[in-house]
């Protein structure tokens, strides 16, 4: 198998996302793009964690008991995300604030159990951070793109400046509610899927 | 590949080992920095609420230390007594700890705001000038319709004026009943009175301030009534009952009483007891 540093950073972003195609950590995408800032806070944590955490998985991957493999992949993804809080906590009070448990929950988030166990344990360490941060990276986009709608339909704002001037602060625009909750978000990865795939067919489940 | 089970449990010590180093010289050599953090958010938001900082200001941590030490003093005080403790260490109290031990909080009487606890001892912030208490800032929890709503209400020398009402924590619906922390709606909150409207305390038992369905007018119109949050009908009683609970006998109630000005126009000793 050789595989091009190139195609394994940039493929996850459109060709193989990891929320649009592998339809993976959908649970946080909702719950942290209600604004931009948040979304960008998360993607970061993500990018982060996944390139630690498939490097550290790859570095020992030969020492790596096959029968406890899934247990020290999980040991290690679970103390990088608690430094990551506890860093977020200390530099980022506010934006941490605001994520509350979703930074904690990246350790059940799918995609970086699912690169250490899918990508890292085969691949060397040069690889797997590509890896990581091509995967952390293709999640970001849709946390991004899905955050920029939701904040700008659903409170008129980007990264918390008013772009529409709302309704009820002498503006024009009535904000859309659906969006400021998590099905606004459902929606908007849903399109968001149905843009990839008429961009790229390949990618259409055969029915 | 066959590894012995004697492998396999020193594999596993060495990462738990590796992790947990990991980990806790993250959560230690990072402690101080949160700690900070930790009150400098406190202080913000008791600065916001006293009108010493506006909504959404940046303003360096010195600054606000600067204006938290300069005109604000926290006191500890006893609920049932309203007397203050002045052995308490105000810096180390909290509040939130409190209410969740056994020893310093009791089971809170039937209320409707949907409080299961209250402390024994509460925080109260006094914004002084010139020693003469112009502001008392309470903390206030209750239940909205998914989350407990965490806050301050600030009153008036008399105890009785509204000065302002935030909320700094809650998981209420985005656009809803979330607005309870939105600008536009705290302000419509000072000059409101919390308790009775004439001068005579006497009536000032009973907590009065409501907020209500749809619009209330202007301060001189409706001087107990709010506007209500839109669609947040919910959440809108919520903190009309732990306002009530709060301001009332159970909660501030004792204290409120005895800093307020006596009905012979001596000045208010306020704080006097602090």
């Amino acid at each position: 198998m050789s595989l091009k540093p190139r195609e394994v950073m940039l493929d996850p972003l459109f060709n193989n996302n990891p929320i649009a195609l592998q339809v993976l950590g959908i649970c946080s995408a909702l719950a942290v793009t209600t604004k931009l800032e948040t979304a960008v806070v998360m993607s970061i944590a993500v990018v982060v964690v996944l390139a630690l955490s498939n490097l550290s998985v790859s570095v020992i991957r030969d020492y790596i008991p096959p029968s406890i493999r899934i247990i020290v992949q999980l040991t290690i993804i679970a103390s990088l995300v608690i430094v990551t809080d506890q860093v977020l906590k200390a530099y980022l009070f506010e934006t941490s604030k605001q994520l509350s448990v979703f930074v904690g929950l990246i350790i059940t988030n799918c995609i970086v159990m699912g690169r250490a166990e899918a990508f890292a344990m085969q691949n060397g360490p040069k690889l797997s951070i590509l890896d990581g941060l091509g995967n952390g990276l293709g999640y970001g986009v849709v946390l991004l793109v899905v955050g920029f709608f939701r904040e700008l339909l659903g409170s008129g704002k980007l990264f918390g400046m008013s772009v529409l001037p709302l309704q009820s602060e002498g503006g024009w625009y009535n904000p859309n509610g659906l969006m400021v909750l998590s099905p606004g978000a459902f929606f908007l990865i849903g399109f968001f899927i149905w843009a990839l795939r008429t961009w790229k067919p390949e990618q259409v489940t055969a029915d | 590949m066959g590894r012995s089970a004697k492998y396999i449990v020193a594999f596993a010590a060495a990462v738990c080992l590796v992790c947990s180093i990991l980990v806790s010289g993250a959560a230690v050599s990072l402690k101080p920095l949160q700690e900070i953090n930790k009150t400098l958010d406190k202080q913000k938001k008791v600065l916001t609420v006293a009108g010493l900082m506006s909504h959404g200001e940046e303003i360096l941590p010195e600054e606000v230390q600067r204006r938290f030490t300069e005109s604000i003093e926290a006191v500890v005080i006893d609920l049932s007594t309203g007397m203050a403790d002045e052995e308490a260490d105000v810096g180390r109290f909290d509040q939130k700890k409190a209410t969740g031990d056994p020893e310093t909080s009791i089971v809170a009487p039937k209320n409707r705001a949907g409080v299961g606890r209250m402390p024994k001892q509460a925080m109260v912030y006094l914004v002084k000038k010139a020693d003469a208490v112009e502001m008392f800032i309470l903390p206030i929890e209750g239940k909205g319709l998914w989350s407990t709503l965490y806050g301050f209400i600030a009153l008036g020398p008399d105890t009785n004026r509204i000065e302002g009402i935030t909320f700094y924590q809650h998981g209420e619906t985005p656009g809803l009943g979330g607005e309870v922390d939105n600008p536009s709606w705290k302000a419509k909150w000072p000059g409101r009175l919390a308790f009775g409207a004439s001068k005579a305390p006497a009536d000032w038992d009973k907590p009065r301030i409501r907020v209500i369905k749809g619009s209330a007018g202007s301060v001189s119109d409706a001087p107990h009534s709010v506007d209500g949050l839109a669609g947040a009908t919910i959440t809108s009683n919520g903190v009309t009952h732990l306002l009530h609970l709060w301001l009332g006998e159970n909660g501030f109630g004792p204290y409120l009483k005895k800093q307020r000005p006596r009905g012979d126009g001596a000045a208010a000793r306020t704080g006097g007891d602090a």
